[in-house]
């Protein structure tokens, strides 16, 4: 679905709209220098994203390291404020709400992390872990805290006998089904899970992914997952949006944006995973980009794909492309998309060219 | 003194057992492993942590310091294992070279590129700084790093993680190694650079002529790379076959866990079948076959499973397995249980 325009105005009614709206979403991190610490720049990790999020769906945020897939995760949980741009939970403006305004949110919204070692207090007991947030939020469950952590531990397949145990006696798998046991504790409505299997073995991967997935069933769960792992992605999410360079370059509907990617990082990102299938070796039709992502310090200007693309016209280099729907559903930034479907070529040329650049 | 035997395979490992003595008893990495890799031939490694093959690829390589190594390494004709150590330090880097996962932690960060490639090639080679460094220049522009004349004088902070990962195989090549061993090559690196990494060490061993031993968990990266794959479990190898046989008709039932835990990229999205269980405990492994606490098969072997180490047996002319199910037994699953592949 694309923005749409009239969101300042929508009714405060927490069940209609999207559950988190994002809206011209920055984080400029500044860089300082010198004695004085001065602001000699900024690092922009995350330069004006529009995407919903809608219930009960998987949206997630795919990308090459640095462009801002994890940031974008830290702001919509509120672990970092914004420079710029809006987040809306449930209808509510949360882009600069204090810690003490949040609190209520974080029942709400919660967070798996990537690493399942550093992200577990070594010195707290299992049970200590997953009821911490009950601690926090001063709630007691019916049944009592103890009851509420086995009943957790034994949802993400975990002995609740274990319950006096620390995190060392546990396997990466086992650590990551702790982490997730701990952000279930009060019943979230939406989970950030930034990289939840990327530190796993493949077989362990994959109970994990399962896990998540029957979750998802059980609980009605909303997920935004960050990930890099493209099979994945594909294997889980109903959305997806393909970022790079602290931008969205692509949005859509999973099968859309394997299937037909448009956006031509999104065809060499897809073109470069390596298959688990030998007989395409060699006959397959790979891009390779050449050179690295350049810095977000100083990015390209106008499109910033525009230095690693091979369709790159002068066009693309003075202009920024707006992510335009193209397909029912599927918005892309660019001035020469893929896969583009017949008919829509008059509605993208009244949409981007302006009468300046006609003349 | 060392032990010649030039009939033998490139590479020829043979029972080879890298045992490690801790306070809690002995821990068993490699616990009977063998294979051969021929010149211009690429051997893919898999598995998962703690199944064994980084401690492989380092004790052929010579770089462990307080493991218990028995078994055979005959690399060119020589025998490695007991060898005098400055007869492995003489063929490290000139004959067998490796490339490491963590191009940060595996480059040293107080000295350029340049120094550390010539460093390198000094060491095998009497030549000047000065020809030393313009072959450092060269091997920079070789694996693609642009510049090289004006990069070889900078520092690896100053490289991205892909720059840093081609740094890395300039310096093992620097001395035309015959054996590479990549150690998860690509498993740091974003996925456009792990194909032009990748895409790298194919055009570099085509032109060296040279062996390549590819260590990973990524089974697209094997199924792109590797001519024979051994899938590796709790120190020992399960299955050894080609690429294509392997993934087309896979024998093992832990194979057959790890291509039903990934993810097929090309559409079906049905639900995955993980490997139940965790990976064994190397200090006491399980009796009989190490992987009959996961396997859903082990019924079928008659009480075996439990009390027999299976032996790798050919099921065909170079495919090779080491599991109790008889042939009727395997193929009846593959047909009717095992996601298809191919």
């Amino acid at each position: 679905m694309a923005v749409t325009q009239d969101q300042d105005q929508r009714p405060e009614v927490p069940d209609g709209g999207p559950l988190l709206r994002v809206s011209g979403l920055e984080k400029h991190f500044p860089v300082r220098r010198g004695l004085l610490q001065r602001q000699v720049g900024a690092v922009r990790a995350v330069d004006g994203l529009d995407f919903d999020v809608r219930r009960g769906e998987t949206l997630s945020l795919v990308g090459e390291s640095g462009c801002g897939k994890t940031t974008t995760g830290r702001l919509v949980t509120r672990l970092i404020e914004p420079t710029g741009g809006r987040v809306e939970f449930e209808g509510r403006d949360i882009t600069h709400s204090s810690v003490r305004q949040l609190r209520p949110l974080r029942r709400d919204i919660a967070m798996v992390f990537q690493d399942p070692y550093s992200a577990l207090n070594p010195r707290h007991t299992i049970g200590t872990i997953v009821a911490a947030p009950f601690r926090i939020q001063g709630i007691d469950p019916p049944g009592g805290i103890r009851s509420a952590v086995q009943e957790l531990l034994s949802r993400v397949g975990l002995n609740p006998e274990h319950y006096n145990r620390y995190p060392h006696e546990f396997s990466g798998g086992q650590r990551q089904r702790i982490g997730i046991a701990r952000t279930l504790a009060l019943r979230p409505k939406l989970i950030v899970a930034d990289e939840p299997v990327s530190a796993l073995d493949v077989s362990i991967q994959a109970q994990v992914v399962n896990l998540l997935e029957d979750l998802q069933a059980e609980l009605d769960l909303t997920y935004v997952l960050i990930a890099h792992d493209l099979s994945v992605v594909r294997h889980v999410s109903d959305r997806v949006a393909v970022m790079y360079l602290g931008k969205i370059v692509e949005l859509g509907d999973r099968d859309a944006v394997y299937d037909r990617p448009m956006h031509p990082y999104t065809v060499a990102l897809l073109s470069a995973v390596p298959r688990p299938d030998p007989r395409g070796r060699g006959q397959r039709r790979r891009i390779l980009l050449t050179g690295d992502v350049p810095s977000p310090l100083n990015p390209p200007p106008a499109c910033r794909f525009h230095t690693r693309c091979w369709k790159a016209q002068e066009v693309c280099r003075t202009q920024e492309p707006p992510l335009a729907e193209l397909a029912p559903g599927h918005r892309v930034a660019c001035h020469f998309p893929e896969n583009e479907p017949s008919g829509a070529d008059a509605a993208r040329v009244s949409d981007r060219v302006t009468p300046a650049t006609l003349r | 003194m060392s032990i010649r035997d030039e009939s033998r395979p490139f590479l020829d490992v043979r029972d080879l057992k890298v045992h490690f003595a801790t306070d809690d008893g002995v821990v068993k990495a490699v616990d009977g492993l063998s294979f051969s890799l021929e010149r211009g031939q690429r051997l893919g490694i898999v598995g998962e942590s703690g199944s064994g093959k980084s401690v492989s690829s380092m004790a052929i390589m010579g770089l462990h310091r307080r493991a218990q190594i028995t078994g055979e390494i005959w690399l060119g004709g020589e025998q490695l294992v007991g060898a005098d150590p400055e007869q492995v330090r003489r063929l490290r880097g000139r004959r067998m070279a490796m490339i490491f996962q963590d191009p940060l932690s595996a480059l040293h960060p107080f000295y350029t590129v340049g120094q550390q490639i010539v460093e390198a090639y000094r060491l095998h080679h009497d030549v000047s700084k000065k020809v030393a460094r313009k072959h450092a220049v060269d091997l920079l522009g070789r694996v693609g790093i642009p510049q090289p004349s004006s990069r070889v004088d900078d520092h690896p902070h100053n490289f991205s993680g892909g720059m840093r990962q081609r740094a890395m195989i300039a310096m093992a090549l620097a001395n035309d190694p015959d054996l590479l061993i990549a150690d998860e090559p690509t498993t740091a690196l974003d996925v456009t650079v792990q194909a032009q990494i990748l895409d790298l060490i194919l055009d570099l061993q085509a032109e060296f002529d040279s062996a390549v031993l590819l260590i990973t968990h990524d089974l697209g990266v094997v199924a792109e790379v590797a001519d024979d794959v051994l899938v590796m479990y709790a120190g020992r190898a399960v299955e050894h076959g080609p690429t294509s046989e392997l993934f087309a008709a896979p024998a093992h039932p832990y194979t057959w866990g790890l291509l039903g835990s990934v993810p097929r990229f090309d559409g079906g999205t049905g639900r995955l079948v993980p490997i139940p269980g965790n990976p064994p405990s190397l200090l006491n492994p399980p009796p009989g076959c190490p992987f009959h606490p996961r396997c859903r098969y082990r019924e079928l072997t008659g009480g075996r499973a439990e009390t027999e180490r299976p032996q790798l047996r050919a099921i065909g002319p170079a495919h090779s397995v080491a599991c109790h199910l008889d042939d009727a037994q395997r193929r009846r699953i593959v047909s009717e249980e095992v996601p298809t592949w191919l």
